[in-house]
């Protein structure tokens, strides 16, 4: 980013503090995994078991990965508007831990 | 119910979005984003809350365990569908230049919560558990 870029940066730091609400969901999203995780991989560790663990770890690859392709775009000056696809991805990520958990649990 | 399926609309075509009205200050579309943000944490709260009742309290009767944990696990995802729904809806009256949308979630959620937390210290005190 060239100085004069940084000089016409917003005073109340919008894009930074985006970056880091992003930074926080992934860290929340990282914590559910590993519950997950540790769900999934509870029995004897018998093929449908680590399938599950496989499609977790999946998941949780893919959150990232929006999460990640997000704050680059947030390090433009003028940051464009979040695109309904990547808000698609975090939320079906979500949707797709709880129905795992609905899955394993009954 | 039709207004619902219209927002779900919008949920799969950008392009349906950028059509209305015009593009808001990027800074207002950035806060909007965080608030979205905010939702998924809770959501991602309260899955993980799911997951935590099924795994940490083997003391809990079988149906009291399941049953806190599905409610626990259904309001996650309700909440996760509901921040991109409320996300959408604040983007277009923002390009519209309309009032942003009132929702009573915020009250239901809080109800829901406050009565899982409830039905928990009833478990607790009447002592369903298989432990002791």
């Amino acid at each position: 980013m060239s100085t004069s870029g940084a000089a016409a940066r917003d005073a109340g730091l919008q894009p930074e503090r985006t970056r880091l609400a992003w930074r926080r969901t992934t860290l929340a999203c990282s914590v559910v995994a590993v519950l997950a995780l540790r769900q999934a991989l509870r029995g004897s560790g018998s093929p449908s078991e680590v399938g599950g663990a496989a499609v977790i770890a999946l998941l949780w690859v893919a959150f990232l990965w929006a999460a990640h392709r997000r704050i680059r775009e947030l390090a433009a000056e003028r940051p464009p508007g979040l695109a309904p696809r990547a808000a698609l991805a975090v939320v079906g990520c979500t949707v797709a831990l709880a129905a795992f958990a609905v899955a394993v649990i009954l | 119910m039709i207004d619902f399926v219209k927002d779900v609309r919008l949920w799969f075509a950008p392009r349906l979005l950028r059509d209305e009205g015009e593009t808001p200050d990027y800074r207002f579309s950035l806060a909007n984003e965080r608030t979205f943000l905010a939702w998924i944490r809770t959501a991602l709260a309260l899955v993980g809350g799911g997951f935590a009742v099924d795994q940490f309290l083997p003391d809990l009767r079988w149906g009291v365990r399941v049953g806190m944990s599905l409610a626990l696990l259904a309001v996650g995802a309700a909440c996760a569908l509901r921040a991109v729904n409320h996300w959408v809806r604040c983007e277009r009256a923002m390009r519209r230049g309309e009032d942003l949308p009132p929702s009573r979630f915020p009250v239901l959620l809080s109800l829901g919560v406050g009565l899982v937390a409830v039905a928990m210290m009833v478990v607790v005190l009447l002592g369903w558990t298989t432990g002791r």
